[in-house]
């Protein structure tokens, strides 16, 4: 599954739209798994000649069908760390104009977003679309730890162990929701994981 | 009570710059410091000319850490209402006069890696504070400045001989024109801009920007707008169960303050959006002036800025 | 001195009290037997003689207490108190507003000297007798928000102003009502108040904004919040909640009186002056429910408004759970007599409960 409808929320959840060419000068794509679809969809010749893609397969065959839109300059890697260093350099040669596309899983876009937030660029300028993985990067509120593709509700913080609850609350500066342990008020009684969307 | 916290001033100095531009200083009346402010910031001057009160916006331009004593500059307008006027031909050194406390629409965003000025004529004002403020913060500036000729440049040799590295001045009768493609092409990530000056500056400035995929929150603006002469039109005010007549050379909101209505506003040049004001029956057309309202809300009637806009038709009744 | 500083702690043995004085100056928050959200700001310029909205920043009994345990706090977990680098000149706009305001407001407590910026400030109460220049950060120990709001009662949140909305980009937040500033820091005014049921669709957040963005320089405005906390907590924040959340299972009908505690914000704004932003310290008052009720305006009333509350704010201020419990203790004390309006003790006018 590639699309996902997530429910209404409250007003610090993100919410994705459906990515669009802009003018600009230049055109920064980052994208993980099935976000290739979405870059796919968008691209027009005019646009790859002033493009860099980065790329994270995490297993999607999508690498050759990019390649093909033959973009100005073209990465594929193994993680999202492993290619921070090389959005950290696009973004630090940028110039104002620089159009910023994100798309694939929430904590891609989460992370990538902040990149190009501390280089300049507001929040509201960079367009996002949500493809792929409903799974989500967490921050425990209390050890601040970061859980990566959470999907289960409640799920055990992989840094100090305590059984969190998954908020709606998202901060950008964290590219993270916040887990809450859920048995605070009743040590023990931790309810059976669901889905995050059940 | 409307508008900002007033404070009595003495003025204290009075400079003619060239043939339109006067620089106005005021001290404290009772000696007391003057509050700071960041700069952009504007005051609110009011004027006892005659029987009319006027209260026009200007530009704050010393240093705002300055708290001895505030100045402005204030372009005369032959055209206009007789606010310009009355400062240049009624106001001596030593007359007691009531100004507003600081209030900033402009500010700079203090994340910017760079700040980008531009200004037209005497749009120049709010970024003489600004540029101050800037320096003792060790911030990145430029400033591209155009004025009609050498004669008409306010404050050209004051900004060039101190800053002579991050000033460009341009003459409109040297047929020089800022090169803005150009300069906005290679900006670094990060970089605001800030136009002030008329309204066809500002819009080629936001045009030319959105043209170059610059983000809307990059582009700064601000356009004080005089109140505009119109034909006498009649209101009706719902609330305070009155009828007046808005007169020729007066604002809707100078006419509801000559009645006694306590009415809402800050800036009264149409960008704040305080004196927003709900309209309840109408028949006529709306000539709406302001920054404030969008598109929409200028079609559909349903709401006017009463320091700016004006109204000619046979009915408005508005929730005042 | 004027005020006579508590020797008491806000953890472990719990030993806050209220002297009967800080009890009829307590901020109680319901003007009516109901209530519901609403902008109910208004103009903070001074208030009745002796009352939380008497001075610019109000100094209590509580003072020296509290400040040592903000230190605590702080020690434990630095996080609670951040500044994004654009926020330090509204940091010394914030240090100069409470200086100015403390010397000013209570002369015997707070002294400052300025010549130039050269200045000198001394705290008779913490026993500090600093001298800085002012906009120079290298010499205080802190940054200047920071160093400032270790000696301010209440969670300072610092906004910047742009784009038409107000943004969370610098604070102190160590008294806080379960929200988290390392959460929440470089949010906007929606965003951070995103948990908060009921108020969004009611239009709230939206009018709320407008009244703040045209705050100006020299024309403060307040309000008044409220939650509930068992014990005298004063960091009930989201960081520690695996550690006093199970304080509230605690309740039992003999300690309720003594253990539940009204908790009282006295939200404030100022407008900044150098930076244009916005400051919106909250100052936490806490009072136990047995001290309330020594007011018999207010043991009616808060009776009422807990019985009357909807489910969804019971439920976002943490006490849906022990809500039953509370109106039985809350029901011993209102016996069903009208009650004045405001929020003050009226305790000259207002009958003695009757049995």
């Amino acid at each position: 599954m590639s699309k996902f409808t997530f429910p209404e929320s409250i007003k610090s959840r993100p919410v994705y739209g459906t990515l669009a060419p802009r003018d600009g000068s230049a055109h920064l794509l980052v994208a993980d798994a099935h976000g290739a679809e979405a870059i796919l969809d968008m691209a027009t010749p005019e646009m790859m000649a002033k493009a860099h893609i980065i790329y994270i397969p995490k297993g999607e065959a999508f690498e050759e069908d990019l390649r093909a839109l033959n973009p100005a300059s073209f990465y594929s890697g193994p993680s999202y760390g492993a290619a921070e260093p090389r959005l950290r350099k696009a973004l630090q040669d940028a110039k104002m104009g620089l159009q910023v596309y994100l798309a694939g899983t929430e904590g891609l876009m989460g992370q990538a977003q902040n990149e190009a937030m501390a280089a300049g660029i507001p929040h509201t300028a960079i367009q996002t679309e949500h493809r792929g993985s409903v799974a989500r990067r967490m921050q425990c509120v209390h050890c601040k730890g970061i859980t990566e593709d959470v999907e289960t509700d409640p799920f055990v913080c992989s840094h100090c162990g305590l059984n969190l609850f998954v908020r709606d609350h998202y901060s950008r500066r964290l590219a993270a929701y916040q887990g809450v342990r859920v048995d605070a008020e009743d040590p023990g009684n931790v309810p059976a994981p669901k889905g995050i969307y059940e | 009570m409307s508008g900002a916290e007033k404070i009595a001033v003495t003025v204290t100095d009075i400079v003619p710059l060239n043939d339109l531009v006067t620089r106005f200083e005021f001290k404290s009346t009772d000696g007391s410091l003057l509050p700071t402010f960041s700069g952009g910031a504007h005051t609110v001057v009011e004027m006892q000319d005659g029987d009319i009160t006027r209260l026009n916006p200007y530009s704050l331009m010393s240093d705002p850490m300055d708290q001895t004593a505030y100045t402005i500059s204030v372009r005369r307008d032959d055209e206009g209402r007789g606010g310009s006027l009355f400062m240049h031909s009624k106001v001596s050194v030593g007359d007691q006069m009531v100004i507003s406390y600081p209030v900033n629409l402009f500010s700079l965003d203090l994340r910017a890696k760079k700040h980008l000025f531009i200004a037209g004529g005497i749009g120049i004002t709010p970024f003489l504070a600004q540029i101050k403020q800037l320096e003792r913060f060790n911030g990145h500036w430029e400033l591209h400045y155009a004025c009609r000729s050498e004669s008409l440049g306010s404050y050209v040799d004051e900004l060039t001989s101190h800053h002579p590295n991050e000033t460009h001045v341009y003459y409109d009768d040297q047929d020089q024109v800022i090169d803005l493609a150009n300069l906005l092409d290679g900006q670094p990530l990060g970089t605001h801009i800030y136009v002030c000056g008329p309204k066809g500056m500002i819009e080629w400035v936001r045009g030319t920007a959105a043209g170059e995929g610059w983000p809307r929150e990059a582009v700064h603006y601000e356009e004080f707008l005089a109140p505009q002469p119109g034909k006498p039109f009649e209101v009706k005010l719902a609330v305070s169960n009155k009828v007046i007549e808005v007169g020729e050379q007066e604002s809707l909101l100078e006419a509801m303050e000559r009645e006694g209505v306590d009415a809402p506003y800050l800036c009264r040049g149409g960008a704040c959006g305080q004196c927003e004001t709900n309209v309840i029956d109408y028949a006529g057309n709306f000539i709406h002036r302001d920054h404030w309202l969008d598109d929409a809300e200028h079609a559909n009637g349903q709401k006017i800025m009463p320091c700016v806009s004006r109204f000619e038709g046979k009915v408005l009744v508005l929730d005042r | 001195m004027s005020i006579q500083f508590n020797d008491e702690t806000f953890r472990d043995d719990y030993s806050f009290y209220n002297s009967e004085r800080a009890i009829k100056r307590f901020p109680f928050p319901f003007h009516e037997d109901s209530y519901m959200y609403s902008v109910n700001m208004e103009q903070h310029r001074g208030g009745p003689a002796d009352s939380v909205y008497e001075k610019r920043f109000d100094v209590d009994e509580h003072y020296v207490a509290e400040m040592r345990d903000r230190a605590m706090v702080l020690a434990d977990d630095p996080l609670r108190c951040q500044s994004l680098p654009h926020m330090t000149l509204a940091g010394w706009d914030l240090l100069e507003l409470i200086m100015v305001s403390k010397s000013e407001d209570y002369p015997d407590l707070f002294e400052l000297h300025r010549d130039g910026n050269n200045w000198r400030w001394i705290n008779k109460p913490l026993g500090i007798d600093d001298s800085f220049v002012f906009l120079d950060e290298t010499t205080l120990p802190y940054g200047p928000m920071e160093y400032i709001t270790r000696q301010a009662q209440g969670d300072f949140c610092v906004l910047d102003q742009r784009d038409d909305n107000l943004w969370m980009d610098a604070g102190m937040v160590t008294t806080q009502a379960d929200w988290s500033l390392d959460f929440d820091i470089g949010m906007n005014f929606f965003e951070w108040h995103a948990p908060v049921p009921l108020a969004h669709e009611k239009g709230i957040f939206v009018r709320a904004l407008k009244f703040l963005l045209n705050i100006q320089q020299g024309a403060p405005a307040r309000r008044l919040n409220w939650t509930m906390t068992v014990n005298p907590l004063l960091d009930t924040s989201p960081e520690n909640y695996h550690k006093w959340g199970i304080q509230k299972t605690t309740l039992t009908p003999e300690n309720i009186g003594a253990k539940q505690h009204l908790r009282v914000e006295l939200q404030t704004f100022f407008r900044l002056p150098r930076s244009n932003a916005l400051v919106f310290p909250i100052r936490c008052y806490l009072c136990s429910f047995q001290d309330i009720m020594t007011v018999p305006k207010w043991g009616r009333r808060l009776h009422r408004v807990v019985r009357d509350l909807p489910v969804e704010l019971a439920t976002y201020k943490g006490f849906i759970d022990n809500r039953p419990m509370m109106l039985d203790y809350l029901k011993n004390f209102d016996d069903g007599l009208e009650t004045s309006a405001g929020i003050w003790p009226d305790l000259d006018t207002e009958p003695p409960l009757q049995t």
